[in-house]
């Protein structure tokens, strides 16, 4: 985990660093705030990562010499295929729709939007097997 | 509706074939990042049928001086159309949304995606928003006509009035907010989803480049977001932010469309890049040249690109030409590595010039003459005189058309691992040889119209010179090309299921290889031993394996 923590925390020292010569040469602002909300966003993570990767076991994968089985057991939980995803895409493509072609498109949108966050929360929650 | 849950795919049979839903209602309830991948490189695809027929009616109005083809008002709808079909629904989506979403998991030893469900809604929000975009031509006023930069005030409610200028912002919110997620969630995989032994750095190139871009998309593609509310919100809540009646500043726009914009260059790049670095390896039999350094450009490109953005507004007369032309000749240096390190990797390699490795190439030199031209155009004295010329228009063409050459050899190289089928090589060369030479008989003239001084976005030009010819030249590249695009379609209509692929029929390098051709649902049934950045490689090649060069990290 120190090699993905360090390359964000190197990008946003880059962005730091260019963001001070930017700013205090040009004086523009636009600029400068996003130069400078780039190197936050790189933070923010990076540090994250360059915390927790100092408290946790190191992991097979940051290992060279890992084998298969040392990885064997839970790798995660992988849904099976469901059709939320696209009822909310669907909701998503009607409320762009209202901003173009009138505000009552945003009633199906919604209603989209919200079927699917509840069916694909609780889908979620029931688990279990295949 | 139920769940998997994985465990490690060392002797389990936890990937059994998953007993879903068939048909239609497979394609809609996948998952599966396979099947979600499919159905991105099918849409891509068709946007680029779709753009580039848009380009064969650009360039058929310009064979002649004063063509009757299109008026003047269509003709604004067709290059701004062409171009942002090309950009935000084609070259983008299909970086890092068609090979990337099959490849990368494969290539990291991973079962799926981390979020499988929010890899699905992507492809939707991508689809829908295409499809938003593209209904702008069938309302009364036709599509958004303001150049697919959108620049304040075209895009004013004054003197964009149509449905079609919204249906571009409500396209361009959907297809954002669908590359946010692919960012999210190709960091996510790339951090917590590596098998044991892939360490980072034994990462292929193609997935460490769409790391850096799966960051570079979160840095980028938020702020253009933000801007098309804002400009949403001048449209029609009467706010001001671009129009100077109401105190607003135009030339914001045009800080925050390339805080974005040139970001996106690379995004749209460096995944092809990847592309043409893992083809070159393996017809090249070698490992990459220069493994690390190409790492390492990498990002040093993603870091300058955050401040270069401004190199598109030199002639504005209100940015620090200097800071931006010194960051963007930077750009070139860690550009040149990479190209150095891709002739190093076939320097003295076992060459086979299959057509992947022939696009790849073509790939190369093209890129070469689009980064050379670039650095006149990052020359503020030299931009000055080129700027909004067909100089310009030249240059991004050699970039983009270099991307769709690589685009190829991808489809070339990793189709065979989706679909199970090689495609007919014969004709994967003719459809090369056309797409390469019809590039650059098509933008070379361009280039010397541009220093002509002939003006891009114009539908008729005056008899200058010899404009005619060399538009017509032009055009004649635009035909090569289109006919290369059908003998692809040919292609894959006359090897439908005809070759069989096999597991590795490159004797490729990486681990998407080790599985079989299409993968199981879950990818793999077991993995090898992973000590190199060649895993593959080293389990078919006991005799020579790759010499580890990454044994002090962690
Ligand atoms: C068959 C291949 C292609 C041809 C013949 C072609 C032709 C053209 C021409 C002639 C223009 C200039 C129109 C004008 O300024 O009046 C143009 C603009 C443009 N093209 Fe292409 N093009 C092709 C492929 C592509 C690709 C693959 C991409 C991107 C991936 C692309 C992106 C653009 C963009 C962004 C513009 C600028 C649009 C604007 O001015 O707003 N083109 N194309
Ligand atoms: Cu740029």
């Amino acid at each position: 985990m120190k090699i993905e923590a360090k390359l964000l925390l190197f990008l946003g020292l880059f962005f730091g660093a260019m963001c001070a010569v930017y700013w205090t040469w040009s004086l523009e602002n636009a600029g400068g705030v996003m130069m400078f909300s780039g190197m936050l966003l790189c933070f923010l993570p990076g540090s994250y990562y360059l915390w927790w990767s100092r408290r946790m076991k190191a992991r097979p994968e940051d290992n060279p010499n890992a084998t298969q089985e040392s990885g064997a057991g839970f790798v995660g939980t992988f849904p099976g295929s469901s059709i939320f995803p696209f009822v909310l895409g669907m909701g998503a493509f009607f409320v762009v729709l209202a901003l173009v072609f009138g505000i009552w498109l945003l009633v199906p949108g919604f209603a989209l939007a919200i079927w699917a966050l509840l069916g694909g929360t609780s889908e979620g929650r029931r688990g279990g097997n295949r | 509706m139920s769940q998997n849950v994985i465990t490690s795919p060392t002797g389990h049979d936890a990937h059994d074939e998953h007993h879903g839903p068939s048909g239609l209602l497979k394609w809609l309830t996948t998952t599966d990042h396979k099947i979600i991948g499919l159905s991105y490189t099918i849409t891509a695809v068709v946007m680029l049928i779709i753009g580039g027929a848009l380009a064969e009616l650009i360039r058929a109005q310009l064979a002649t001086s004063n063509g009757h083809l299109v008026s003047f008002a269509q003709y604004n709808e067709l290059f701004t159309m062409h171009g942002s079909i090309m950009i935000y629904l084609f070259v983008g989506p299909f970086a890092f949304g068609a090979l990337a979403n099959i490849i990368v998991p494969l290539q990291i030893g991973a079962p799926d995606m981390a979020c499988p469900r929010h890899n699905a809604l992507r492809y939707w929000l991508y689809l829908s928003g295409s499809i938003t975009m593209l209904l702008g031509f069938f309302t009364a006023g036709g599509a958004a006509n303001f150049g697919w930069v959108g620049y304040a005030p075209l895009t004013s409610s004054l003197n964009a009035p149509g449905a079609g200028a919204d249906l571009w912002i409500g396209g361009l919110l959907l297809t954002g907010f669908s590359a946010i997620f692919t960012g999210v969630n190709l960091i996510a995989t790339i951090f917590y989803l590596r098998a044991p032994g892939m360490t980072m750095f034994r990462m292929p190139i193609f997935t460490w480049n769409l790391l850096v871009t799966a960051i570079l998309i979160l840095l980028a593609f938020p702020v253009l977001t933000a801007g098309l509310i804002m400009l949403y919100a001048d449209r029609h809540f009467g706010t001001h932010v671009f129009s100077v009646a109401g105190g607003g500043v135009p030339v914001l726009w045009q800080h925050i469309f390339w805080f974005w914009g040139h970001p996106e260059v690379y995004i749209l790049a460096l995944p092809f890049f990847g592309m043409a670095t893992e083809i070159i390896a393996v017809f090249s039999k070698k490992p990459v040249f220069g493994y690390k350094g190409m790492i390492f450009a990498t990002i040093t490109i993603a870091a300058l690109s955050l401040g270069v953005w401004a190199h598109h507004m030199f002639t504005t007369g209100v940015v620090l030409l200097p800071f931006f032309s010194i960051m963007s000749l930077l750009i070139a240096v860690p550009t040149g590595i990479k190209i150095f390190n891709w002739i190093g990797t076939m320097w003295r390699g076992e060459l086979w010039f299959s057509t992947a490795m022939l696009m790849s190439i073509g790939f190369l030199i093209t890129f070469l003459i689009g980064g050379l031209t670039g650095i006149y155009l990052a020359s503020p004295p030299l931009d000055f005189f080129t700027h909004d010329t067909y100089f310009v228009v030249a240059h991004f063409h050699s970039v983009v058309m270099a991307l769709v050459l690589a685009a190829m050899g991808g489809l070339y190289f990793w189709g065979p691992k989706i679909t199970g089928f090689l495609l007919n090589e014969r004709i994967g060369k003719a459809q090369f040889w056309l797409l390469f030479i019809g590039t650059q008989v098509f933008t070379f003239p361009l280039y010397i119209l541009g220093l002509q001084g002939m003006p891009r976005r114009m539908a008729v030009y005056p008899l200058h010179h010899d404009w005619v010819n060399l538009n017509a030249i032009s055009s004649v590249g635009a035909v090569l090309i289109g006919i290369s695009t059908l003998l692809f379609a040919l292609n894959i209509v006359v090897s439908w299921k005809k070759y069989p692929a096999g597991d590795n029929p490159w004797d490729a390098q990486t681990l998407e290889w080790f599985t079989t051709s299409p993968p199981p649902h879950h990818n793999f049934y077991r993995l090898p031993q992973i000590r190199s950045e060649r895993p593959t490689w080293d389990y078919n090649h006991p005799e020579h394996k790759s010499v580890a060069h990454a044994s002090h990290e962690n």
